[in-house]
């Protein structure tokens, strides 16, 4: 019972700080207060599936960047989807480096577009580590409870 | 009009912003149901389903939002209407409303704005 207290502790103040750091904005808050007893997955499923949408598309935005003749129209789309769905999530840093990314695909400008999806899957890998050990923590949380 | 009347009908290419929205509704009392893009929010009308409010991503490929809803209008469809769009300068918002939309949002939808827009129908 006693062991509980700290991990909340760790829990609570982990959150916080992804929140102070940016790597989170009230977005993620919205996905949280919908997550309910009938549904008390919501929040992983919805990021899982962002997940599964920022693999795809970073992976597609690097196979365009490599092409002899870049198709900056579709690279823009890419963007344009990562940004929304990062967005839905509350993935702010994850959102912003999107929005410089089409600003160089509408300008055409190859090496700004090579430079920010590296950027981007930097902020990426780093926001999907960061929910991955908020996960965790929460389950243990409720590991701990039970 | 009580929130738990309201049908709501959600339009969107976007897995995740589907999910959310549906959600959303529900947690104010909305029952809804949700499609995919435009053609088959239309061909939903045309098998006679209405709903009191339509939530409809402005931003799809294929049918975007403005041509959906000029279709629905041109149905006869009076549901109101809000568009989300992650574009919302002025030129945009002309459009939207040059479409007949009732309202627009910006993307993503929050909680306290769906609430207060639900509300006021």
């Amino acid at each position: 019972m006693d062991g509980m207290v700290p991990l909340q502790k760790q829990l609570l103040d982990y959150t916080a700080s992804l929140f102070q750091e940016g790597y989170l904005d009230d977005q993620f808050n919205q996905l949280q207060e919908l997550q309910d007893e009938s549904n008390p997955d919501f929040v992983v499923e919805v990021v899982t599936l962002f997940f599964e949408d920022a693999d795809r598309l970073l992976n597609e935005l690097s196979k365009a960047l490599v092409q002899e003749s870049i198709d900056f129209r579709r690279l823009d789309a890419h963007v344009h989807q990562l940004k929304g769905s990062s967005s839905s999530i509350g993935a702010q840093r994850v959102q912003r480096v999107c929005i410089s990314f089409r600003n160089c695909c509408q300008e055409q400008n190859i090496e700004g577009c090579l430079k920010s999806l590296q950027q981007v899957k930097h902020e990426y890998s780093l926001v999907k580590t960061k929910l991955e050990t908020l996960f965790k923590m929460e389950e243990e949380v409720v590991a701990g409870r039970g | 009009m009580d929130s738990h009347q309201l049908t709501a009908l959600v339009v969107g290419d976007d897995r995740m912003l589907r999910i959310i929205h549906g959600k959303m509704l529900n947690s104010v009392g909305v029952k809804n149901q949700v499609v995919q893009n435009g053609k088959e929010a239309i061909h939903l009308h045309l098998s006679a389903q209405t709903f009191d409010l339509i939530l409809i991503d402005m931003d799809m490929p294929i049918m975007n939002g403005i041509q959906a809803i000029k279709e629905l209008r041109s149905l006869g469809i009076c549901s109101i209407i809000v568009g989300v769009s992650a574009r919302c300068m002025e030129s945009h918002i002309q459009e939207f409303m040059e479409a007949r939309l009732d309202d627009y949002f910006e993307k993503p939808l929050n909680i306290a704005k769906l609430t207060s827009f639900i509300h006021k129908i």
